[in-house]
């Protein structure tokens, strides 16, 4: 269908594509909207006719520009903060590490210092995990480096890191306690944009003894606020496109 | 069950529906951009009618998202860009034409020759405002001077004037059912039409500019506008409306006089609270209404700053060397420093602190080294230079400098610029945890007229800072940078001079 848009015109009716490609209107209908919630297709508005879509030629180079994130993003990351009452961070893959791409400060006034564009491991953050277990190809290479011990209780082992991110994949968010710093925890969940890809991850960070409960899980309430934040990041991502 | 405030912002570039709980966080958002209509240099359009239906779109999807009913909104507060209007037959509810907005320059030459007029000192006076294509009257005067017949509708009382605040509650309300046909002082103070001391549509004024004061609605304090939704979403008391920047002021929490703030959306603005003081400006300032919560109001000073986002936006629609806004920051980062460039985006002519209608944008500095990411910096810093000019002039206006620069608005996602303000300015740029704060601001005075929040004290205790910028640049840099600045403005101003129209 995409090789059929692509020649002659670029702008085929729907009866047009189904006959071309000897498909039922249905068929051909279903397959159109899903290509055009991926932008690898577009509908003229007023013609209804369709074309190749503006995603396609940025196939394979970035999905998502950070800053472009970080604006759609902040209204969901302010209200993150405002409702866990912790700082948030929003982060990117980039080079091997977790690109801090916004952040907001814990909303009690005191004295913090804006993150923004600092670098923070994969392996030991929550960020970090969220963004290895939704990417095969990073989490390989992830394996195939040393894990950098940075506390007592940071991953160090391949086999364990591979386990926490089957259950990162499982449960939707990524934990983190006392793993990159002591006293310090985090949680996690992912950013995808239309098709389900993910892009980045938006999370909270904070004291160790708030975020988690006594046996030193991750408190569900907040849990909770953090995948809500990341869906509703990620329907806002849907939604403008 | 759990009530809420919603807040409807009509901006420039796009029309959002928010709403918020009673911690003054974010529960929802809806937003649908319109359509920016150009149809001669200089000219600036909307379709009104367009706006409405996007108002119709996004008030029922915010509800869906916040999974509540009208019945828990307890108040509906409403915001808008300021001096953009529309006319309209009362009767069919049709719109005469398109909006004229804020930043159309079609009335430059009836400006002129307005100015020449006796009196003239005695409008600003009255009306805190330089004459400027800027300002719904000379745009209203326009419009009835060059629409057939449309003088004589508008005196037989068949038309109906409007700043989108008054084009949204007359359609709320009902329309052409009863209709309400009101404004609050914040929006009335942009027009020219009202004198700022009796907050009254000033007769002297309506003569100046030649218009029946039959068209204008009535103007009421910023708490006191007591409307209910029959349409779109009926039964929702709208409470509240002010202007987005006066909004902004009040989601700041800017009650304190001296207190500032700037939003940075299509154009950039700043506001100083001045408390009870009316201070007429030596430097280039405008005179306005700060809000009016009950009796008494809190004046402010402002300076207006045309082209902010604007330029992001020409950048990306009439250049098309980004996709989207926030891009410009991907590209600016491409390079360390201007390369020597710098754009002066007086597209509309300059506002603060200048004034200088025939003005028009230049580049400079080009050389064969310059590349796209020279001209995405200097299009972010053209904003942050133009902030210096404001901030100066506050400074000099106050006779104290300015210790710190709360900020809000579209622009604020970008942290280069932000970084890049407090840098020029010397002082900690701060960003509110609710970046929407024009709504907040809207949702505020709604909220304070419903009894939902009981005093400004309570609200201000929901301000908390969300980011902070310090300032880093070398002084020495900063200064010579300033000065290249502000030549490349007078260029501007010379080639104002030549152009055959003055
Ligand atoms: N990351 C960004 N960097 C620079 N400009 C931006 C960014 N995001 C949005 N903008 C600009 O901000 C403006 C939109 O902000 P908004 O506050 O919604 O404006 P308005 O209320 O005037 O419609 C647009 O002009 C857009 O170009
Ligand atoms: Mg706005």
């Amino acid at each position: 269908m995409l090789r059929l848009l692509a020649r002659g015109s670029g702008h085929h009716g729907l009866t047009e594509i189904a006959a071309s490609l000897g498909l039922a209107r249905g068929t051909a209908h279903g397959i159109l909207r899903t290509l055009q919630r991926v932008e690898f297709v577009e509908q003229d508005q007023a013609t209804g006719r369709y074309r190749l879509g503006a995603a396609l030629l940025h196939l394979g180079t970035s999905y998502l520009d950070a800053n472009e994130l970080r604006s759609r993003s902040i209204n969901w990351a302010d209200t993150l903060a405002a409702r866990s009452g912790q700082e948030v961070r929003i982060g990117m893959h980039h080079d091997g590490a977790v690109l801090v791409v916004h952040h907001v400060f814990r909303p009690d006034d005191s004295v913090q210092t804006l993150g923004i564009g600092a670098m923070l491991p994969l392996h030991a953050t929550a960020l970090g995990k969220v963004l290895l277990a939704y990417d095969p190809d990073l989490s390989a290479a992830a394996r195939r480096r040393e894990l950098t011990s940075l506390t007592r209780r940071t991953i160090t082992r391949a086999q364990m890191l591979e386990r926490v991110l089957t259950e990162v994949r499982a449960q939707g968010w990524a934990g983190e306690a006392e793993e990159y710093m002591p006293g310090e925890a985090s949680i996690a969940a992912p950013i995808r944009i239309p098709g389900g890809l993910v892009v980045g991850a938006i999370g909270i960070s904070g004291a160790a003894d708030r975020l988690c409960d006594s046996a030193g899980r991750p408190r569900q309430t907040l849990v909770r606020q953090v995948v809500q934040a990341a869906d509703s990041v990620t329907t806002s991502l849907v939604d403008e496109n | 069950m759990q009530r809420f405030v919603m807040a409807i912002d009509q901006g420039t570039t796009s029309t959002r529906c928010i709403v918020f709980d009673q911690n003054a966080r974010l529960v929802a958002v809806a937003q649908r951009e319109h359509r920016q209509y150009h149809p001669r240099p200089g000219w600036v359009e909307q379709d009104a009618v367009e706006i409405w239906r996007n108002v119709d779109r996004i008030v029922p999807q915010a509800l869906r998202q916040a999974g509540i009913g009208a019945e828990q909104v307890v108040a509906m507060g409403i915001t808008n860009q300021r001096e953009t209007f529309v006319l309209w037959d009362r009767h069919t509810g049709v719109p005469v034409g398109r909006a004229i907005v804020w930043e159309d320059i079609r009335t430059e030459e009836l400006v002129a020759s307005l100015g020449k007029q006796p009196g003239i000192e005695e409008v600003r006076d009255r009306c805190g405002l330089p004459l400027a294509t800027y300002f719904s009257a000379p745009s209203l005067r326009w419009m009835l001077d060059n629409t057939a017949g449309l003088r004589a509708r508008a005196e037989r009382g068949d038309v109906l004037f409007g700043t989108m605040d008054t084009w949204l509650i007359w359609n709320l309300t009902g329309g052409v059912n009863g209709g309400l046909h009101v404004t609050d002082v914040t929006n009335a103070s942009r027009t020219m039409l009202m004198n700022l001391s009796t907050r009254q549509w000033d007769p002297m004024l309506l003569e100046f500019f030649g218009v029946p004061s039959v068209v204008l609605p009535e103007i009421r304090p910023s708490t006191e506008i007591s409307g209910v939704t029959t349409r779109v979403v009926p039964g929702i008391s709208i409470t509240a409306a002010l202007g987005d920047q006066h909004a902004a002021l009040f989601g700041q929490t800017c009650f304190e006089k001296g207190s500032i703030k700037g939003t940075y959306g299509t154009g950039g603005f700043l506001l100083m609270n001045t408390g009870d003081e009316l201070v007429r400006s030596k430097h280039g300032l405008l005179t306005t209404i700060g809000y009016q919560i009950g009796g008494e109001p809190a004046y402010a000073l402002e300076g207006s700053i045309a082209v902010a986002g604007s330029l992001v936006q020409w950048f990306r629609d009439n250049l098309g060397l980004i996709h989207s806004a926030p891009e410009i920051e991907t590209l600016a980062r491409t390079v360390k420093d201007n390369g020597g460039c710098y754009i002066v985006p007086a597209f509309s002519g300059l506002f603060a602190p200048h004034w200088l209608a025939q003005a028009r944008g230049l580049v400079v500095g080009l050389t064969s080294y310059i590349n796209k990411g020279h001209l995405a910096r200097a299009v972010l810093e053209a904003t942050g230079w133009q902030t210096r000019e404001v901030v100066d002039a506050m400074n000099a206006d106050l006779g104290a400098p300015t210790p710190v620069l709360k900020v809000d608005g579209g622009m604020t996602a970008d942290h280069l610029l932000m970084q890049f303000i407090a840098d020029v300015l010397d002082i900690p740029v701060q960003r509110p945890l609710v970046a929407e704060t024009v709504s907040l601001g809207a949702a505020y005075a709604a909220g304070l007229a419903a009894g939902y929040w009981p005093d400004l004290e309570g609200l201000r205790r929901n301000w908390h800072l969300a980011a902070r910028w310090n300032p880093v640049m070398d002084a020495k840099y900063r200064e010579a940078e300033y000065a290249n600045w502000k030549r490349a403005v007078e260029l501007t101003f010379a080639w104002a001079r030549s152009s055959p129209s003055t």
